[in-house]
């Protein structure tokens, strides 16, 4: 009898593994095979994609359950405009510096409303994205209120061709995706992302064992506001059209965001995979009802809130003992793969 | 033989996955003094929280007066006529000393406990009626846990670890008390790590261990060896 | 003498605000569940207030008889039949269903009502002033602090005088003993959501009244409500009412300096107190 070896890895995830290259080996190839609606559509969902994953990151492993990614969604849009009209950057390096911006606004705020607790942290993230979408509607620069377009002369800076720009907006935003979810899943299996899941079980455990949870909280808030403000340049360089009302929505960048990690399965990675492509499914079916269409969503997210917690990977997962993407560690033995 | 006030039948009892309690079987006539003993674990409190509805079980395995009440809620129970006394007194600290006395009397069933009568049994709860109840000392305390079971009117109460953590002087005053208590016709179970101080008030004994019942009898004709070994688990 | 004014009607503005907050401060309370949804039902009583006045013809006020009841079976049954299953030691339950319920409310209104500002009509008492001391000052505004002080001595009566408010305590001290006394803390629970509800109920009619409304306004309602509850200190009832009229105040004065700043000014004295003063300024003070 050899003895147990403990892995990661699983079967199912390694072919996983093999199915996710080969997808993206597609997904890179869209421009030469997609339409331009097809690729527009699909931008969006890989934006979306890197926004669950990242309020799945706050909410799901530190516990920072925040209505007020908005915020920084809106910030780095509006640093795209500002950074490109008045600093003369290219769009792509006023999105990459809008991500470093809000890394750095993020710890003052951190500083404040980490001191609201539970519930309380939640409407708090919401004051300082309202205080964000008010103090942006009184820059006249920007268009007040009644927001601004991007210049031609910057739109065309990134292509000189309209296929050219879609083709490059669109491979910007499978490459946030596919950074996000790197990032996100490499953090998550470092020493910190196991810190992480320990807060997650039990606060007075982590602290015992030494972890410091409000650095590590203060750590995952930063990188999270840092990402999502990228997302926001990326999501408003798709637009070329911002205002304080669009870039600082409730509902577009929080509520569809936790709906997608409620109903794809909170704490989990493929979750939010899932949960995507169900907003997604939902919206290009019901979209024509509107005012319904949100209502399902919103019955659907309670219902999977009170019903299956877990979501619907968390269904398929205890079903089918699956993990596409390992986190926990599995004793192997005799060449059997059995879950711990 | 009369139908007994309370008959458990088979209680298995689970938190979770665990199971703590593995068909216990009891009978309380009226009238009696039960003592429940058993070393730490053995399921005594969980036996307290299932017979009150803290804990909820299949309805049969916990009967009143004839009546299944296993599967109901803690507040229909304490409305059939059972009051505990939790382990740890476990007052309302929002709550004034007469505030406390005052809700245990919410379910104000007919009997002779009132809040004057409580003030008569513990006459320093008077003088501390208006102040916050964890104000009080351990001892004062408890005697207000007691008073808010009695407020009740039950016909069966439960006393979970009632000397726990108390001066020995203040166990001995409330040892005192008891008789004035039970002598009302009130049914009581005593879960109780002194087991000398839980003989000397009983009728009769439990010994739980390990979530099972090890021994039962009078408390005249069980022997201390019976004891030892239902308590400890060894062979005497 | 402007900024004497623009103070008092900050002041004023606060009664309405701690309205907002003293249901959302009540729930908090007894059940440590933070309503995301509240703003949406106190626009929802706003609503319901514009349907009654206008199917039978009363003034706003009257129609109070009808939503006031009519809120507070809808918390009962909220509370009952939905968020009871979110209560427990994890706080993304009891969040995320409010946050969902916060948009069914939100888009049913818009369902119903479509996105057109609406505006309960009061009469006379709109534009009805007193002067005092060279101030005008509107009644209406008056009305809205004085409703907002009864409110709050009501519950404070309420919480601290009558067995309700002892079983409410107790529930919130410990469930488990709490239900040993007889206590269904379901019900308990749902008393007192129907209770914060008959409060919003009334700040719904008073907002409807002072201002117009349409079904996207409750996320700023229940913010305004939460800086008032956060700034006064969790669990003080009075120290709500401070909250909300240090927010109105505020809002006011930085309205008077600039038209643009006026819900920024109220935010950022918020998050002044926040930062010096993280438990509010008048935080309960445990007996």
């Amino acid at each position: 009898m050899s003895a147990p070896v403990v892995t990661r890895a699983t079967p199912a995830s390694r072919v996983a593994m093999v199915i996710a290259v080969l997808a993206l080996v597609v997904l890179v190839a869209a421009p030469w095979w997609a339409g331009r609606a097809d690729m527009r559509l699909m931008g969006e969902i890989f934006l979306y994609l890197s926004l669950a994953c990242l309020w799945n990151l706050m909410a799901g492993y530190a516990g920072l359950v925040s209505v007020g990614q908005q915020a920084f969604v809106g910030f780095g849009g509006y640093m795209l405009f500002a950074l490109t009209m008045f600093g003369g950057l290219h769009p792509v390096a006023a999105i990459l510096c809008a991500g470093l911006l809000a890394a750095v606004l993020s710890v003052p705020i951190a500083a404040l409303i980490f001191r609201l607790r539970g519930a309380y942290f939640a409407i708090g993230t919401w004051v300082v994205a309202e205080v964000f979408r008010l103090s942006f509607a009184q820059v006249s620069a920007l268009g007040g209120g009644s927001g601004s377009s991007l210049p031609v002369g910057i739109v065309k800076s990134l292509a000189s061709s309209r296929s050219g720009r879609e083709a490059l907006s669109y491979w910007l935003a499978l490459g946030a995706a596919v950074t996000v979810i790197a990032a996100v899943y490499l953090f998550l299996r470092s020493r910190r992302g196991l810190a992480l899941t320990a807060i997650r079980d039990s606060e007075a455990a982590a602290a015992g064992l030494g972890i410091d949870i409000w650095r590590t909280k203060l750590e995952v808030y930063v990188v999270s506001s840092a990402f999502t403000a990228v997302i926001g340049g990326l999501i408003f360089l798709q637009k070329l059209r911002i205002s304080p009302d669009a870039a600082f929505s409730v509902n577009d960048w929080t509520a569809f965001v936790i709906f997608i990690v409620v109903i794809g399965g909170i704490g989990t990675l493929e979750g939010q995979i899932i949960g995507t492509l169900i907003f997604f499914a939902l919206r290009e079916t019901l979209a024509d009802f509107g005012t319904i269409y949100l209502m399902v969503l919103g019955t659907v997210a309670i219902v999977v809130m009170l019903k299956a917690p877990k979501g619907v990977w968390g269904l398929i997962r205890d079903r089918y003992d699956l993990e596409l993407f390992p986190l926990s560690y599995r004793v192997r033995q005799d060449g059997s793969d059995k879950g711990a | 033989m009369p139908e007994p006030l309370l008959n458990i039948a088979g209680l298995d009892a689970h938190y979770g996955d665990f199971q703590a309690l593995y068909g216990i079987d009891m009978t309380v006539a009226e009238g009696e003094v039960i003592a429940i003993i058993g070393a730490n674990g053995a399921g005594k409190t969980t036996l307290m929280r299932s017979i009150s509805g803290l804990l909820t079980n299949a309805a049969e395995q916990v009967a009143f007066k004839g009546r299944p009440i296993g599967n109901l809620r803690a507040d229909q129970v304490a409305y059939l006529g059972i009051a505990l006394v939790p382990e740890g007194r476990q007052l309302f600290p929002s709550l004034s000393v007469e505030e406390n006395l005052l809700l245990g009397g919410k379910v104000a069933r007919p009997g002779p406990w009132s809040l004057s009568k409580v003030f008569e049994l513990f006459p320093i709860l008077k003088e501390r009626r208006a102040q916050p109840s964890t104000s009080l000392s351990g001892g004062q305390q408890q005697m207000v846990a007691i008073g808010r079971a009695l407020m009740a009117n039950p016909e069966l109460i439960l006393f979970d670890e009632i000397s726990l953590g108390l001066a020995p002087v203040i166990i001995k005053s409330i040892y005192e008390a008891l008789p004035g208590i039970v002598g009302e016709g009130m049914t009581a179970m005593i879960v109780e790590q002194d087991i000398s101080k839980a003989l000397a008030v009983s009728s009769r004994v439990y010994c739980l261990q390990e979530g099972r019942v090890s021994l039962e009898g009078t408390t005249g004709t069980v022997t201390r060896d019976q004891i030892t070994a239902a308590y400890f688990g060894v062979d005497a | 003498m402007e900024w004497i004014n623009a103070v008092v009607q900050g002041v004023l503005l606060g009664g309405l605000y701690a309205l907002f907050a003293a249901g959302l401060s009540l729930i908090f309370g007894v059940m440590r569940l933070v309503n995301i949804a509240h703003g949406d039902l106190i626009v929802l009583a706003a609503y319901l207030g514009l349907s009654t006045t206008m199917m039978l013809g009363v003034h706003p006020f009257v129609a109070l008889l009808i939503v006031m009841p009519a809120m507070a079976g809808i918390g009962y049954v909220l509370q009952r039949g939905l968020l009871n299953q979110t209560l427990g030691d994890d706080i993304l339950p009891p969040l995320l269903v409010t946050f969902g319920l916060s948009v069914i409310i939100q888009n049913a209104l818009l369902e119903a009502y479509s996105a057109d500002p609406l505006k309960l009509s009061g009469g006379a008492i709109e534009t009805a002033s007193l002067s005092v001391g060279g101030l005008a000052i509107g009644v209406l505004p008056l009305l809205t602090f004085a409703v907002a002080v009864a409110a709050i001595a009501l519950l404070q009566w309420v919480f601290y005088a009558t067995s309700l408010g002892r079983g409410f305590r107790a529930v919130s001290d410990n469930q488990d003993i709490a239900q040993l006394m007889g206590l269904n803390r379901a019900h308990v629970f749902g008393l007192a959501m129907a209770l914060a509800l008959a409060v919003t109920a009334i700040a719904g009619i008073l907002l409807g009244v002072r201002t117009s409304f349409d079904p996207s306004v409750g996320g700023g309602r229940l913010i305004f409500g939460f800086e008032a509850v956060i700034i006064g200190g969790l669990g003080n009832l009075w120290g709500t009412l401070a909250g909300g009229v240090i927010l109105g105040v505020a809002q006011t004065i930085g309205a008077k300096i600039d038209p643009g700043w006026q819900l920024l000014a109220g935010h950022v004295a918020f998050l002044v107190v926040l930062a010096a003063r993280p438990n509010g300024l008048f935080p309960r003070v445990e007996h």
